[in-house]
């Protein structure tokens, strides 16, 4: 059984919010009206977060880091959800069942990384955006919790087509879509299990460190420290 | 005992529920319009989503988990405050007992449903029980609430049943009702001696239960990795507040009550000299589990932690944690510890601070831990919808028009307790203080020199 990981570079990345958009427009994310934004409802499951600030003002630069749920391998969310509407599955991915929800918001406050969006409501998505709706991810009603999956569907889609094959499922054959559309490569994906994959180097690479991992929640998630 | 004699003698506890005054009404109308306008709210909620609340993202839990904390710690007054006070024979706590049972229940109701309230998709409750996970803390919370939902009740009905036999004798109003709950209880010896029986099995069964009720509502939070809430001490520290609070809001109802139905001669200043003193030792109680809690997060100085503590000490929410330390200490330490002050109105004005500040205590405990993750988000202040506000004002009326209503049909203070506490209790106490006393071993010499006194 594989167990899926990131690595992302933060030395590669130019913040340029790529991997965010196509995240939201994957995902069929939710676009909230602009009262809501600004009250701290915009949905994210890709999110671009300001680490800190070098330098003074003008020449300010901002060090970003590009957020996508964790994938823990010790969940917070898990342990306390009431009605198993989240799950850690065999490969590692941290799932959740939407119908099942009861919209407690409770792995919302447990989790250390603020990962978990919440549908406060259904808005009317304008005509274009329904259009472009993704058919193979279910739009979520109003009052649940949801998350980045690692672009589950992904996976089952390359499995059935691997599966259609006669082949094993082959690395490459199944990335989300922050990974591919990212132009300078900067996030890798794979199977950490896989001895000669990309990904288990680059997470055992001398910079490379998971956020808040001394909280013992072992993201499956990590980074490369930018070099100086 | 006679139930013929006592017609006279406690009548004025019978009036409330055959006399109703027009200004009662007057109030009815006027709570029944607050929760109406509640019940609206929350329709609307209920149309729109939880969009209709002031939450946001960090501060996903907010007005209405701060209200079911607040509230089944207020429910606490009664049944604990009751059973200790049972358990201890405190004499005193005749005409209290009533009072503090009913304010448990009608609170603990009131309460329960705020989870329910506060859920994305109350349509879908029933998952609790058909995929509920007993690893959650949340459903430890469903079990333990429902069960001190179910005891209290019990404790609230059964020592009520020679008062329903008592209405039922008189006949009049709703003498179905009356002749259905007193279960045929006639105050014949066996009947006495099973319902005290009862009664002291209940007493001992509910203070466990209801100390696990609010532990594990401490637990919710004290479970989760989050800084401010991640606390060993959070469980008897809610305990500790729950009695607070519960005390304080039995002090103002029984004092309210008091007044509208005229108990003067019931209700003494020495009984709420008393719960002054029980009050006192409570607020500091819980102002030594607050510095506990405060001083190891300050000296440990984790910068997670010290993001919550200075957000409290000196950031947004600085106003009500100062606020809440005037009223949860400074007021009622002052004046409950001063003897000039101790007095009816300046216990009542304690109480008020007391039940403001315990509310501020469970808004400052959940909001600025959730409005300061430990990553850098971008965050505002959180501010309370029309919506959140009008369900928090019918909670209230639903709990005023519950106690009310409940006067309405049955003695809000126990007659058969005082009948008995009259009657026999006298001659029981100063028994039993001589046994206390050296020189006099036996029970037969006691019972001898009380006679020969009498």
């Amino acid at each position: 059984m594989p167990k899926y990981g990131m690595v992302i570079d933060l030395d590669k990345c130019t913040s340029c919010q790529a991997c965010v958009t196509a995240c939201k427009v994957e995902n069929n994310v939710q676009i909230v009206s602009e009262d809501d934004a600004q009250n701290g409802r915009a949905m994210f499951w890709m999110k671009m977060l300001t680490m800190e600030f070098d330098g003074d003002y003008p020449n300010i630069r901002p060090k970003t880091l590009p957020r996508n749920c964790m994938q823990c391998d010790e969940p917070s969310c898990i342990k306390v959800c009431p009605v198993r509407a989240t799950y850690l599955r065999d490969d590692g991915i941290v799932a959740q069942i939407y119908p099942q929800c009861i919209g407690c918001r409770y792995c919302m406050a447990n989790c250390p990384y603020t990962v978990k969006v919440f549908n406060w409501d259904r808005q009317e998505q304008p005509a274009e955006v329904e259009r472009t709706y993704n058919p193979d991810v279910s739009v979520r009603p109003k009052g649940i919790v949801e998350k980045c999956t690692f672009c589950i569907h992904r996976l089952q889609t390359a499995s059935e087509k691997a599966k259609a094959e006669h082949r094993d499922l082959e690395p490459g054959d199944y990335v989300p879509a922050c990974v591919e559309v990212c132009p300078v490569d900067a996030i890798s994906f794979g199977d950490l299990d896989d001895r000669k994959s990309e990904v288990l180097k680059a997470s055992r690479d001398y910079r490379a460190f998971g956020l808040l991992e001394e909280l013992g929640t072992v993201p499956k998630v990590r980074y490369l420290n930018a070099k100086e | 005992m006679s139930y013929q004699n006592l017609r006279d003698e406690d009548e004025a506890l019978f009036r409330p529920i055959y006399e109703t005054d027009r200004s009662f009404y007057a109030v009815v109308i006027a709570l029944t319009a607050i929760f109406l306008f509640g019940l609206g709210c929350y329709i609307h909620q209920l149309i729109y989503g939880l969009g209709a609340t002031g939450m946001d993202e960090p501060v996903s839990w907010a007005f209405y988990i701060v209200d079911f904390v607040f509230f089944i710690g207020i429910s606490h007054a009664g049944t604990l405050i009751s059973a200790i006070l049972r358990l201890s024979k405190a004499e005193w706590r005749r005409p209290i007992t009533r009072m503090a049972e009913v304010i448990t229940g009608i609170v603990l109701a009131i309460g329960g449903l705020h989870p329910i309230i506060d859920l994305g998709r109350p349509d879908r409750i029933l998952h609790l029980f058909e995929r509920g996970r007993l690893q959650s803390p949340l459903l430890w919370d469903l079990t333990s609430v429902t069960a001190y939902f179910t005891a209290s009740t019990i404790y609230l009905y059964v020592p009520m049943i020679p008062d329903i036999a008592l209405l039922r004798d008189r006949g009049g109003k709703l003498k179905n009702l009356y002749r259905i709950l007193a279960w045929g209880y006639k105050g014949t010896p066996k009947q006495k001696h099973a319902l005290e029986r009862a009664i002291n099995i209940l007493m001992v069964m509910v203070i466990p239960i209801a100390i696990s009720v609010h532990t594990i509502i401490a637990w919710i939070f004290g479970m989760t990795l989050q800084p401010g809430w991640h606390s060993t001490i959070f469980g008897p520290y809610f305990v500790v507040g729950a009695i607070y609070s519960g005390i304080a809001a039995l002090v103002i109802v029984m004092l309210a009550f008091r007044k509208i139905y005229h108990f003067e001669d019931y209700l003494k200043e020495i009984h709420f000299q008393y719960l002054g003193t029980l009050l006192l030792v409570v607020a500091l109680l819980w102002t030594y589990f607050t510095f506990n809690e405060y001083l190891t997060t300050f000296y440990g100085h984790e910068p997670a932690e010290m993001r919550v503590f200075l957000y409290k000490f000196t950031g947004g929410y600085a106003p009500f944690f100062w606020a809440m330390v005037f009223c949860n200490f400074l007021l009622p330490v002052v004046i409950l510890s001063n003897k000039k002050l101790k007095k009816i109105p300046g216990i009542l004005i304690a109480s008020i601070g007391v039940v403001i500040g315990m509310w501020l205590e469970r808004l400052i405990i959940i909001i600025p831990t959730l409005a300061n993750p430990r990553l850098p988000y971008p965050t505002g202040m959180y501010i309370p919808s029309i919506t959140e506000i009008g369900i928090a004002g019918a909670a209230t009326s639903a709990f005023l028009l519950g106690f009310m209503g409940f006067s309405k049909l049955f003695p809000l203070i126990s007659i058969w307790e005082t009948k008995e506490g009259r009657e026999h209790s006298v001659h029981e106490v100063s028994m039993r203080l001589r046994e206390y006393l050296p020189g006099q071993l036996d029970k037969s010499g006691v019972e001898a020199s009380v006679k020969a006194e009498l």
